[in-house]
């Protein structure tokens, strides 16, 4: 099928961007890479009135270093950030993750801030931003504020953004010494959406685990951290098992949902055996 | 409705039209320049056989609008057959039996030109990461990856 006709806007500046969301909301919608949007527009599934295009704000791809955080721009590519030194160094699992997702031609056009503005649950990102701790940073005409990636996605599809806002900017929190991540997921083939994937980061100091984020994707909700299983993690050795009893509590408290290729049975499976090797992976990346 | 005057070039030639802003990119290049050499299929970015490159990046041109293309360079498979002589890479498919029924080729054409630019020397791993970006409903994914492997070859070949 073809979109539903709309009004074509692009802005040449984020101000200007900004001035075109608040004049036209709330039927505008921001068009970043369209990878998720203009498939939904090609099914009817949505139809805005207007579309702002901010392909052309100039800036607003930017991957930089700012003091403790590694900064991202809304319209930074997922090819870019799959390539990305500073994201290699600064966010290892990041990295990890995005070898999951999608395929290349999706990439080049796909964007961090799109793809956490769509909040699909089974996607990688918003389980890996929240592991990461990392904040959004959101922007309206008339202000700017952060917002934690746990409070950004509110549900399924549904984020914090309120009307007149957008996406701007990604802040993670630089890996330190100490600390560890990784991503593991199962999926049908390579690149397809997710139907269960864990991110786990943990930071280990004198043998002890003293920090720990699990957060899962392919789950009813985007972006989720299970704080049970954290809790149970903080000061143990991680050891087989302590990591064995926090992924049978991860299997417990996740709302898996049902999806036509995983039950909710087979879900909770997943994120048991999953969990196990994130940690596990973690842990190595830790020492 | 509102029409956008837009100015690209396509295959090395300027087109300058005006557009409706929901005019896809594969529809433009197939009814508004007649350019049939791109395939629709899916047209919700699952089945690739609608791969173009703008400014020599692949992408879904069933996602993205027309009007986005403004400005920028797209090649399309129309393009790769110079004086009705088949480039390397299509005379590698047709050596190696790259194609059954042919409707996926212009789209796996148009990922392993990017790969090729990229990585004159790609792995099989590389290969196949590549065009499993697309379906082949033949499944003639074997002999595309050999299609590719020869076009390397060739181009190697070519180049001393």
């Amino acid at each position: 099928m073809k979109p539903a006709p709309f009004e074509y806007v692009r802005p040449d500046s984020l101000p200007a961007a900004l001035d075109a969301l608040a004049r036209h909301a709330p039927a505008g919608r921001i068009l970043a890479g369209g990878q998720s949007l203009v498939p939904m527009m090609n099914l009817r599934l949505v139809k805005p009135a207007v579309l702002i295009d901010i392909n052309r704000v100039p800036g607003l791809a930017d991957i930089r270093v700012d003091g403790g955080e590694l900064v991202i721009g809304a319209l930074a590519r997922h090819a870019a950030l799959l390539a990305s030194e500073l994201v290699a160094k600064h966010c290892p699992l990041m990295v990890e993750a995005y070898r999951c997702v999608a395929h290349g031609p999706i990439r080049n056009r796909g964007t961090l801030g799109g793809n956490i503005s769509h909040a699909d649950p089974a996607s990688e990102m918003p389980a890996v931003l929240a592991a990461c701790e990392a904040k959004i940073g959101v922007r309206s005409a008339k202000r700017a504020r952060t917002v934690p990636a746990t409070e950004f996605f509110t549900g399924a599809l549904a984020t914090a953004l309120a009307e007149g806002e957008m996406v701007t900017e990604i802040r993670i929190p630089i890996a330190k010494p100490g600390q560890g991540g990784a991503w593991r997921e199962t999926a049908n083939r390579k690149g397809d959406f997710a139907m269960a994937g864990v991110a786990a980061v943990v930071t280990v100091a004198g043998g002890k685990c003293t920090h720990a984020s699990v957060a899962v994707a392919g789950m009813e909700q985007p972006g989720v951290r299970l704080p049970a299983v954290e809790k149970q993690l903080v000061g143990t050795a991680l050891d087989a098992a302590a990591i064995a009893a926090a992924d049978r509590m991860a299997a417990e408290v996740v709302r898996p949902g049902g999806s036509y290729h995983a039950d909710p049975v087979y879900k909770r499976e997943l994120v048991e055996t999953l969990t196990t090797h994130a940690l596990a992976a973690a842990r190595e990346r830790a020492r | 409705m509102t029409l956008i005057p837009m100015s690209l070039k396509v295959n090395g030639t300027r087109f300058e039209r005006a557009v409706e802003p929901r005019r896809l990119l594969s529809d433009f290049l197939r009814e508004d320049l007649d350019l049939k050499a791109t395939h629709v299929g899916c047209e919700h970015g699952v089945c690739g056989t609608c791969t173009v490159l703008v400014d020599g990046q692949a992408v879904r041109s069933c996602l993205s609008f027309a009007v986005q293309a403004d400005g920028c360079e797209v090649r399309t498979a129309d393009g790769l057959a110079q004086g009705g002589k088949l480039s390397v890479l299509q005379q590698a498919f047709w050596e190696k039996h790259g194609l059954q029924c042919g409707f996926c080729t212009p789209g796996m054409l148009m990922v392993a030109t990017e790969l090729l630019e990229r990585t004159p020397r790609p792995t099989k791993a590389e290969i196949e990461e590549a065009i499993s970006a697309n379906l082949c409903r033949c499944t003639g994914y074997y002999t595309i990856v050999e299609s590719v492997q020869r076009a390397a070859e060739m181009m190697q070949e070519g180049a001393k």
